[in-house]
């Protein structure tokens, strides 16, 4: 079925299967691979896109259901080609990853916990990225890298923002 | 070896590299990776624990859309040989699609190509398979005493492995000792569990001859057994190692998907991709660890020195075995932990039972080895009624011994145990955490102290091979790096193997970096091929900084050595006037007097005139690195140097238990931690914080279930449970540094670290917790409900006097 | 993991799904989806017609209605959530709304979908069986009402009729002083399905005597369970710890409790009544106005 969806800030007209996860309507039908498939039954988070700003399971969703919605991916967040946010920047400065596989999700979700709350506590940290599953890191750099991401943030005096 | 006594970017607090591509998500996973014409495969898994496959029918799945081709595990079995495996085991082949009987519950029978992974999986419903049920056996100590089932009729046994090694005088030591005790410790069948599942494309080309694999691996000599199996040259199969892998910690090793979408792609003439679904990767996609059973017993005296151990390890594979039974080997190298127990007979037995087939997990069978052995000490301390603590630093090997040599034959290189204790508790106090405990307990809460000591033997050697299979003849294990200095002077350096998070990248620039004096930023690092590709043994046993970090060191010192004889003849000075300073060569007695680095590579490149006598123009260089203590077989009794170094760890811990709930909480959480020379501070904190969490996962929470069916019951997410950020405790690293002998840097591994020694500390906690209640468990995980229910049954026993 | 196909359609009212549903009887309504979805993707459901309730102007919605708070069906784990309504008039929704799995499934998950889902485990199930709620359904475009109680029928079965559409539930506000509710569960992760829980309301007379008490027992039985005979015995008590311990412990004496992968029936049938005791206790402590300690 013919679906149009605003991605990015982009129109995108796209011919799926109504079958078609978000997910997978994303990765193999708008190129943007960011979105990663860690189990496609809702608990990992790695397939994580804010959906009107707000964090979702990309999994869990059908392509035509976010026909009418804003989505954003990582690539969404992302200022320009090598270029970083403060919040990606703040995630190399802490080393927040290590396979990277979790990680434009946790980008994603950090993006969406700050335009909420430009001051987290260690625990606002803790509960908002407890929806995303990292196997590597054991969350502790990934935590230090939302707190420096927000102090960052703070003392710029510049809100985050979705680029797109 | 040299070492060098002052760095430059070894150990200071660098960016890692590779973090700047995933940050944005331009990661290059397998799944990212689109060759044109791809079609997908889905499989059809067997629903029985075990099953005669009677017939199959693929007629109705044919005529769905989109499919292209079925194959079964008669077709790919009349095609290729065999998956290789580690133990000398003919009569237990491993095959990617089950021939004639399939032996567990999801394990793979058919499987469907079509143009799209829905489609495959629409076609994959419509396979009519006629299977006649077996009986099966699904636990291990059934399956060794009893050959009434067999998983594979032809071995004649369940037994794949059972060998019994002594080192030292067991029976005197047992005989002198005043006091023994036993105990049995279970590791529930748990695994890395990656949150990218397995994924292969496999693509051949057949106006070349050449598979083109594109794979998330982890996987030494991969490309060997591809071909091997395939009956195809090894020539002909090309591993691109510039994939990013989404975590593997051990497991991904994909030998069966490889060569199911290789034949594949060579039978249809199309890319074949495979990408497991997360119920292919949990029930079939033979990525299961450890299940073990340990009976220990120890001998110890009134003071609580343990003089000998018999340990007995039960490890239940699963239907199938590649290289998992080694991971009872592996361990052998640090069969007593820190600890000084002079003698140790030690049997491993390895069964097939009818679950899924393991593979390598993190720490090669050493973690749920820890636990064995810590809370045995544990258990040491309590029925002497000594302290835990105490009694460790009684056993454990004191600084001035090192290097020490075990009874099983490895020399650990070098540790400060003991300092590494007192610097934890300095930082937090051992009393007073028994006084926090305490007064957690007055408020009626169970609350536990767990202590857990461990080494994480690292450098990776395969001599675990050698010693349980006597026809394999394993003393290397080999990594390598080259390094070239273009004709304008910029660097690029090679690794030979893909990476699943551990920054070998960065890894390898700094180790360069360090040697050229040259900011590692600069240096392009890159991930040939593996036909463009020198020996590696790929990122296991926790070696790539002792390895890839040692290979590249020498092969940039290989450089600098010739830069300096190219200078020193230039400038006609003998080399050893040569001095090298960030990559400008000048004449100690006249410093003026100097070439620099474009001067170097200029002539070097250009100036053959310039050059040394015979020497080869260009400025490349390999080396291909052997392991650092390496190079020797195990002797009669089974003595073996295994791995060259050992990082040490010390984790101190607080639990909570809501005696009501079960439910357990950790309320602090301590690591003392010494991987020798840090190379990159935040590659090893990760580390380490990521092994903890998976050691809590263990400990608390995972475990591949399975029903009395044999059916797998933990087969989602939601069943098998990995910690998130709720579930790991705010962590606090006291780092202490005893840099190897062996290593370039000192450096020791720490690719395992947390990981090795958590389960254990958890373990011990909760024990801890449970001991005013006279009751202990030793049952990896640990389940809510299963404490819940054992805290209310002493309870009640309590109360009614018993 | 791929959904088996199916159609798609977004029915513009409640009248137009409820049509849909009766004209193929292998439709099925989608709400959050994220329940329905993971079930889609593994293939344990293959609805051949996906009815998407969504974008139906006027099923989501959080307003006073009487006595009482009306909900949306299709209004969202996450609305409720930061509902300043719900806080105040149901405050034990509040309270158990975080505990339903993570942000980003309550940004989707809608109370509709959980109650019609009715997993055992469900905290808006236990909710709205606690708190009497009423739910209402539209089938051949008559609107029905049904109480909370009689909805839920067995485990993940629900007297709803396969052609309805649940549009929205009623939940009675109580109205006066020293109202105090408590919520409690256990699981193994924070954001999992609950082993057991529990949810309380209780109203005190001024020298702290109970008039009036709802007591919930979530994730023990097929489905949700209230505690009516402890109720009944606790109204006009204290309730000290030692009477509501006695009389919940009889109350759940008889239940069958669930068993599976992750907690017993024996431990589902104990902790039940610590999740009661513990629920009455922070319900009592809310009402005296005393600061709770956080679970
Ligand atoms: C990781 C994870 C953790 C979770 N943890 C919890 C938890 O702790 N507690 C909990 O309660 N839930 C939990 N859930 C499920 C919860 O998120 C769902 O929101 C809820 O169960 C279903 O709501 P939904 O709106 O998503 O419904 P859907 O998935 O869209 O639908 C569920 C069912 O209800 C039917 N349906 C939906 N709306 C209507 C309607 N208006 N009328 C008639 N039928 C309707 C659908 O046809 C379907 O059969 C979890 C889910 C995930 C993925
Ligand atoms: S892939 Fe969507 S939550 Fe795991
Ligand atoms: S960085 Fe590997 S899963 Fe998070």
């Amino acid at each position: 079925m013919r679906i149009n969806l605003d991605i990015n800030g982009e129109i995108r007209e796209l011919d799926v299967e109504p079958r078609t996860s978000l997910l997978d309507c994303l990765r193999d039908h708008v190129g943007l691979t960011g979105a990663h498939t860690g189990c496609e039954h809702g608990v990992c988070g790695a397939c994580t896109v804010l959906f009107d700003g707000v964090a979702v399971r990309s999994c869990l969703m059908f392509a035509p259901q976010a026909e009418g919605s804003k989505i954003t991916t990582i690539e969404g967040v992302t200022p320009g080609p090598g270029e970083m946010s403060v919040i990606q920047d703040a995630f190399c400065e802490t080393h927040g990853m290590q396979c990277g596989y979790c990680t434009p999700a946790m980008v994603l979700v950090a993006h969406a916990l700050l335009i909420d709350n430009p001051n987290p506590s260690r625990d606002d940290i803790v509960d908002a990225i407890s929806g995303n599953i990292c196997r590597c890191t054991g969350y502790a750099q990934i935590i230090d890298a939302i707190a420096l991401a927000a102090e960052r943030l703070r003392g710029a005096n510049r809100p985050v923002e979705l680029t797109k | 070896m040299s070492a060098i006594s002052k760095f430059r970017f070894v150990s200071t607090d660098r960016r890692v590299r590779e973090d700047r591509r995933f940050v944005a998500g331009k990661g290059k996973f397998v799944a990212d990776i689109q060759l044109p014409n791809t079609k997908h495969v889905a499989l059809v898994t067997c629903p029985h624990a075990a099953a005669r496959i009677v017939s199959i029918d693929k007629s109705a799945a044919l005529k769905m859309p989109g499919v292209h081709y079925i194959l079964d595990g008669a077709e790919l079995a009349a095609a290729t040989l065999p998956l290789m495996t580690g133990l000398d085991t003919p009569n237990v082949p491993r095959r990617p699609l089950a021939h004639e009987i399939a032996r567990y519950s999801g394990e793979w029978v058919v499987a469907v190509v079509a143009d799209s992974r829905a489609q495959a999986e629409d076609a994959a419903e419509e396979v009519v398979i006629d299977y006649e049920p077996l009986p099966f056996v699904l636990d291990a100590e059934q399956a060794l005493e009893s050959n009434d089932i067999l998983v594979h009729e032809a071995h004649g046994s369940n037994v794949l492995l059972d060998k019994t090694f002594t080192w030292g005088e067991v029976d005197k030591d047992f005989a002198a000792s005043p006091r023994k005790l036993k105990l049995r410790v279970k590791w529930g069948r748990s695994s890395t569990v990656p949150i990218e599942t397995f994924g292969v494309t496999a693509s051949w080309d057949p106006w070349r001859d050449m598979l083109d694999v594109h794979a998330s691996i982890q996987m030494p000599r991969f490309n060997d057994q591809i071909g091997i199996a395939l009956k195809i040259p090894v020539t002909s199969v090309r591993v691109h190692h510039d994939v990013d892998v989404g975590g593997s910690y051990g497991v991904k090793r994909g030998i069966k998907h490889t060569v199911l979408c290789g034949y594949l792609s060579r039978r249809l003439g199309f890319p074949v991709k495979l990408l497991e679904d997360r119920l292919e990767n949990m029930r079939g996609g033979d990525a299961h660890g450890p299940e073990r059973l340990f009976d220990v017993e120890v001998a110890f005296d009134d003071n609580g020195i343990v003089r000998s151990m018999k340990m007995r390890a039960l490890e239940n594979v699963g239907a199938y075995a590649g290289r998992s039974p080694f991971q009872l080997g592996k361990p052998v190298g640090a069969i007593v932990g820190p600890y000084k127990i002079q003698s140790v007979q030690y049997r491993a037995v390895a069964v097939v039972t009818n679950k899924t087939t393991q593979d390598a997990v993190r720490g090669f069978g050493q973690a749920p080895t820890n636990v064995a052995i810590e809370r045995t000490m544990d258990e040491v301390a309590n029925v002497l009624g000594l302290d835990r603590l105490e009694i460790r630093r009684r056993n454990m090997i004191r600084h001035d011994e090192f290097p020490y040599t075990i009874p099983s034959g490895t020399t650990y290189d070098s540790g400060d145990f003991h300092a590494v204790i007192d610097k934890v508790v300095a930082h937090t106090s051992y009393e007073g955490l028994k006084v926090e405990r305490d007064a957690l307990r007055t408020q009626g809460m169970l609350a536990g102290i767990g202590l857990a000591a461990c080494l994480e033997p690292s450098g990776g050697n395969a001599t675990f091979e050698a010693l349980l299979n006597p026809k394999v003849q394993t003393s290397t294990f080999m990594d390598s790096c080259r390094v070239n200095i273009d004709g304008v002077g910029s660097i690029t350096a090679t690794m030979h193997t893909t990476s699943s998070g551990q920054g070998h990248e960065t890894l390898v620039g700094t180790a360069i970096g360090e040697v050229l004096q040259i900011d590692p930023e600069l240096i392009r690092v890159v991930r040939p091929d593996s036909l463009n590709s020198l020996p590696s043994g790929t990122p296991v046993g926790s070696r790539m900084a002792i390895m890839l970090g040692g290979a590249a060191f020498h092969a940039a010192t290989k450089l600098k050595t010739k830069l300096m004889t190219i200078a020193a003849h230039d400038l006609g000075i003998p080399v050893e006037r040569a001095v090298y300073d960030q990559g400008n060569v000048y004449d100690k007695n006249k410093p003026e007097h100097r070439r620099t680095w474009l001067d170097l590579v200029q002539i070097a490149w250009r100036s053959y005139h310039r050059l040394p006598a015979d020497m080869e123009p260009g400025l490349a260089a390999s080396h291909i690195m052997q392991v650092p203590t390496g190079g020797t077989l195990p002797d009669a009794d089974g003595r073996v140097q295994m791995y060259p170094c050992t990082s040490f760890e010390f984790h101190l811990i607080l639990v909570k238990i809501d005696p009501d709930l079960g439910r357990p909480e950790i309320l602090k959480y301590r690591i003392g931690h010494d991987c020798g020379v840090v190379i990159n501070p935040k590659i090893v904190r990760g580390m380490t914080m990521g092994g903890i969490a998976h050691g809590i996962g263990a400990a608390l929470y995972e475990e591949f279930a399975y029903n009395d069916d044999g059916q797998l019951i933990a087969q989602t997410f939601m069943d098998y449970l990995l910690p998130s950020s709720h579930e790991v405790p705010d962590v606090q690293i006291i780092h202490h540094e005893t840099p190897s002998p062996h290593t370039v840097f000192g450096q020791k591994g720490s690719g395992e670290s947390g990981y090795l020694g958590s389960p254990a500390a958890v373990a011990n906690a909760i024990n801890d917790a449970l001991k005013p209640l006279g009751i202990s468990t030793n049952r990896l995980p640990i389940k809510v409900s299963t404490l819940g229910d054992m805290i209310a049954a002493a309870q009640e026993n309590k109360s009614k006097g018993h | 993991m791929k959904a088996a196909p199916f159609e798609y359609s977004r029915p513009a009212d409640i009248d137009e799904a409820c049509a849909m549903l009766a004209a193929d009887e292998n439709a099925r309504l989608i709400a959050g989806g994220q329940t329905l979805v993971p079930m889609m993707a593994m293939r344990l459901a293959r609805p051949t017609r996906l009815v998407d309730i969504n974008r139906i102007a006027g099923l989501s919605y959080i307003r006073q209605d009487g006595d009482a708070i009306a909900i949306g069906a299709t209004t969202r784990q996450c609305d409720l959530e930061r509902s300043a309504t719900i806080a105040r008039d149901i405050p034990l929704m509040a309270k158990a709304i975080p505990w339903i799995g993570h942000a980003a499934t309550r940004a989707r998950g809608t109370i509709g979908g959980s109650l019609v889902n009715a997993d055992p485990a469900a905290e808006q199930a236990l909710i709205a069986v606690t708190l009497d709620a009423v739910l209402n359904y539209r089938e051949d475009k008559k609107t029905i009402e049904i109480a909370a109680g009689e909805f839920f029928v067995g485990a993940m079965v629900t007297s709803l009729p396969s052609t309805a559409c649940l549009t929205g539930l009623k939940i009675p506000v109580w109205h006066g002083d020293r109202i105090g509710t408590g919520f409690h569960e256990v699981n193994a992760r924070r954001s999992d399905f609950a082993f057991v829980s529990s949810a309380v309301q209780v109203q005190l007379d001024a020298d702290g005597t109970c008039k009036r008490i709802a007591i919930g027992a979530g994730a023990a039985t097929d489905f949700p369970m209230r505690l009516t005979s402890a109720e009944q015995q606790l109204v006009g008590s204290k309730l000290d710890a030692a009477k509501v311990k006695d009389v919940v412990t009889e109350a759940l004496a008889d239940i069958e409790a669930l068993d599976d992968l992750h907690a017993t029936a024996a431990y589902r049938k104990r902790v039940a009544v610590s999740m009661a005791c513990r629920a009455v206790a922070d319900a009592r402590a809310s009402a005296l106005g005393e600061k709770l300690h956080a679970h």
